[in-house]
């Protein structure tokens, strides 16, 4: 099945446009203040490697942040997230190069709604997942 | 190594409210700095900071990012179990400590995943309540240890009881 909008044919398999930072404490004290997220393993190398990591790491919640730009910059205001969820499986450690990544699994209609679900991810530069997850997006007329 | 960190104490709560939290009104400048901070250190897109511009997009006016939130920096007004103010916030043992139950004392914790589904969109003015409640617990070994998986599900209306989201969070404990 393929939906035709404002984005053009939409169908299974097609890939998101990439959403790539290069990520590090100005990332992270720059989110930090604005979600009110001062905890130490993402401020402080010391406190990242009591938790057993190499340094300080970024926040879950920017993870999340990310997947969310990833999609809006794909699919703009000609769509709008129904559902997300991730998971967060590996840390985002100092100078990681982090893209977002999703590709369409399915394109549905359900009550009237155009519905298009994504797998979508964040990696690291070496194509390890750091934030797996999926998402339902609804295609606007 | 202990076989279990839920204890009967942690059992006995499950289900119950962790609080209610209302904001403030959502302002345009606090969009504004969400977006710079998530986008950085590229230039967020025009319709979450230029009102002009947003004017011409779909919702005729600026709207929140889905992943803003309007809790960070105080809120308005909060209910249910209150917290030591000696104790920090951001304490592992925060649920327990909430609900009275018998702390497990895991020095630890990280964000473990999100589940989300959104309804209403968040624009300046709106002024948001989240109830949250506890769950569940779970747990399984994992390479720093066991590891306890405690989830929690919110759910945030509008000033006009519009369903903005359900939101499921696990936080992962060791």
């Amino acid at each position: 099945m393929t939906q035709t909008t404002g984005l053009g044919d939409v169908k299974v398999g097609d890939d998101l446009p990439e959403f790539r930072r290069v990520t590090g404490l100005h990332n992270w004290n720059r989110f930090a203040g604005v979600n009110y997220e001062f905890v130490p393993i993402h401020m402080d190398d010391e406190a990242g490697r009591e938790a057993g990591y190499p340094s300080a790491f970024g926040m879950g919640s920017l993870q999340w942040s990310y997947l969310h730009s990833l999609i809006y910059g794909w699919v703009g205001d000609q769509g709008t997230i129904v559902s997300i969820g991730c998971q967060f499986r590996n840390a985002n450690t100092k100078g990681m190069t982090v893209t977002g990544k999703g590709k369409v699994t399915a394109v549905r209609d359900e009550g009237g709604r155009h519905l298009v679900d994504l797998d979508i991810w964040t990696e690291d530069q070496d194509g390890n997942k750091l934030a797996p997850g999926h998402a339902t997006v609804e295609l606007l007329d | 190594m202990p076989k279990t960190n839920i204890s009967d104490s942690m059992r006995s709560v499950i289900g119950g409210e962790l609080g209610r939290r209302t904001s403030f009104p959502i302002t345009d400048s606090d969009i504004r700095r969400w977006v710079i901070a998530v986008y950085y250190p590229e230039e967020p897109p025009r319709e979450y900071w230029d009102a002009e511009y947003a004017k011409s997009t779909r919702h005729g006016g600026i709207v929140a990012p889905r992943d803003f939130n309007p809790f960070a920096w105080m809120v308005a007004a909060t209910a249910g179990p209150e917290l030591d103010p000696e104790i920090d916030p951001h304490d592992p043992n925060r649920t327990e400590l909430l609900l009275g139950a018998e702390p497990h004392n895991l020095k630890f914790q990280l964000n473990g995943g999100m589940e989300v589904e959104y309804g209403a969109p968040m624009r300046p003015g709106d002024v948001i309540t989240a109830v949250t409640r506890l769950a569940g617990y779970r747990e399984r070994e994992g390479r720093l240890g066991l590891m306890l998986f405690t989830t929690q599900e919110e759910t945030w209306t509008n000033q006009d009881d519009e369903v903005v989201q359900r939101r499921s969070n696990t936080v992962i404990r060791y």
